[in-house]
């Protein structure tokens, strides 16, 4: 077991595209022990992505239990994770230990569908929602490169959008 | 290097705030923490600054865009203070028929509970004739929620406005 050190931004290998997983062998599942404790000591300790720990694997972990207890699916291992279907909207604050320090809102769909494989090359299937589908959804952005900086909204945004009616012609 | 807090206000046009930055690294200064917005017709900036140089060159690197863009400068020397650790952990939301009285009966409320604004928007709106007031305060509520909501209950009839409460989660992951 071996808790593994965090690229933090900004670092330019977290902007990378990961690659899905191949072989589901020992070294495999003795990363993704290793990838498990390192998520367990961090600040949040919730989630973690494999490019985060500079490995540009399609592999995911997140594990909401320190935040809700039982309710949700305790540890999920995904790997070539695969959003199936998704709805409804909602802005949280979200954190993320490759941007230390900064917090910031971002908008996540709030029920999720999720496919994907487990340490054995198993094919799992999710459903999540609230919580624990942000940090899947924010976990599968690492996949892509992406951090939740890029998809930051600004807050008045949000919450003062207005609708523009169009108005009526006489 | 020192510390100063900068607020510019101007009747809201494009190009207040690149003239501003644009002055201010000429003149060796950098950009802290900053909020800009228009409120009513005028365009705010308020910011914390560090510059190298002494305050005057501050100043004097600013008068250009001052004069062209008939601004007004206020320029504070500020110590260094560390980072508040407090986050916010409740979001309020009020919103009402407009009238004297909505910020203060809320935020007095509030103070009354410990709890620490750390920012509020707020803005009058809606049809001329029946304006509504929308506020939306951030802030950290050593009571949580509950108590929030507790304390802020009798305004919904005494001040004729709704008010929500929501838990700000943060997800750290």
């Amino acid at each position: 077991m071996a808790v593994l050190p965090i690229l933090t931004y900004p670092d330019p290998r977290l902007h990378r595209k990961a690659e899905p997983v191949q072989e589901f062998d020992g070294e495999l599942r003795q990363f993704v022990t290793d990838l498990t404790e390192t998520m367990y000591a961090g600040p949040g300790g919730v989630g973690i992505a494999a490019p985060q720990v500079d490995r540009l694997q399609r592999i995911v972990l997140v594990d909401v239990r320190p935040k809700l207890g039982d309710d949700c699916h305790g540890l999920m291992i995904l790997i070539n994770p695969e959003l199936v279907a998704w709805e409804g909207m909602a802005v949280g604050r979200e954190g993320c230990m490759s941007v230390p320090d900064f917090t910031g809102n971002v908008i996540r769909a709030e029920r999720i569908q999720v496919r994907a494989q487990d340490g054995e090359g198993r094919d799992r299937f999710y459903e999540c929602q609230g919580f624990e589908a942000r940090a899947v959804q924010h976990e599968m952005d690492h996949l892509d490169g992406l951090l939740f900086l890029d998809r930051l909204v600004s807050r008045k945004t949000d919450l003062f959008r207005r609708k523009q009616y169009q108005p009526k012609k006489k | 290097m020192s510390q100063a807090l900068l607020t510019v206000i101007g009747e809201d046009r494009p190009g207040i705030v690149a003239a501003v930055t644009q002055a201010l690294y000429a003149a060796d200064c950098a950009i802290g923490d900053a909020s800009m917005m228009r409120l009513g017709g005028y365009f705010t900036i308020m910011q914390v600054i560090e510059y190298q140089r002494d305050f005057g060159a501050v100043e004097t690197a600013l008068d250009p865009a001052v004069k062209r863009l008939n601004l007004r400068v206020h320029l504070d020397p500020i110590p260094s203070l560390p980072r508040q650790e407090d986050v916010a952990n409740v979001r309020v939301t009020v919103y009402g028929a407009d009238h004297p009285g909505i910020v203060a009966s809320v935020t007095d409320a509030l103070a009354r509970i410990g709890f620490n604004i750390i920012d509020l928007e707020s803005e009058r709106s809606g049809n001329p004739e029946r304006p509504i007031y929308v506020m939306v305060i951030q802030g950290s509520a050593p009571g949580g929620t509950k108590a929030v909501a507790d304390v802020l209950e009798p305004l919904k009839i005494s001040q004729g406005i709704e008010i929500t409460v929501h838990p700000v989660d943060t997800v750290l992951l």
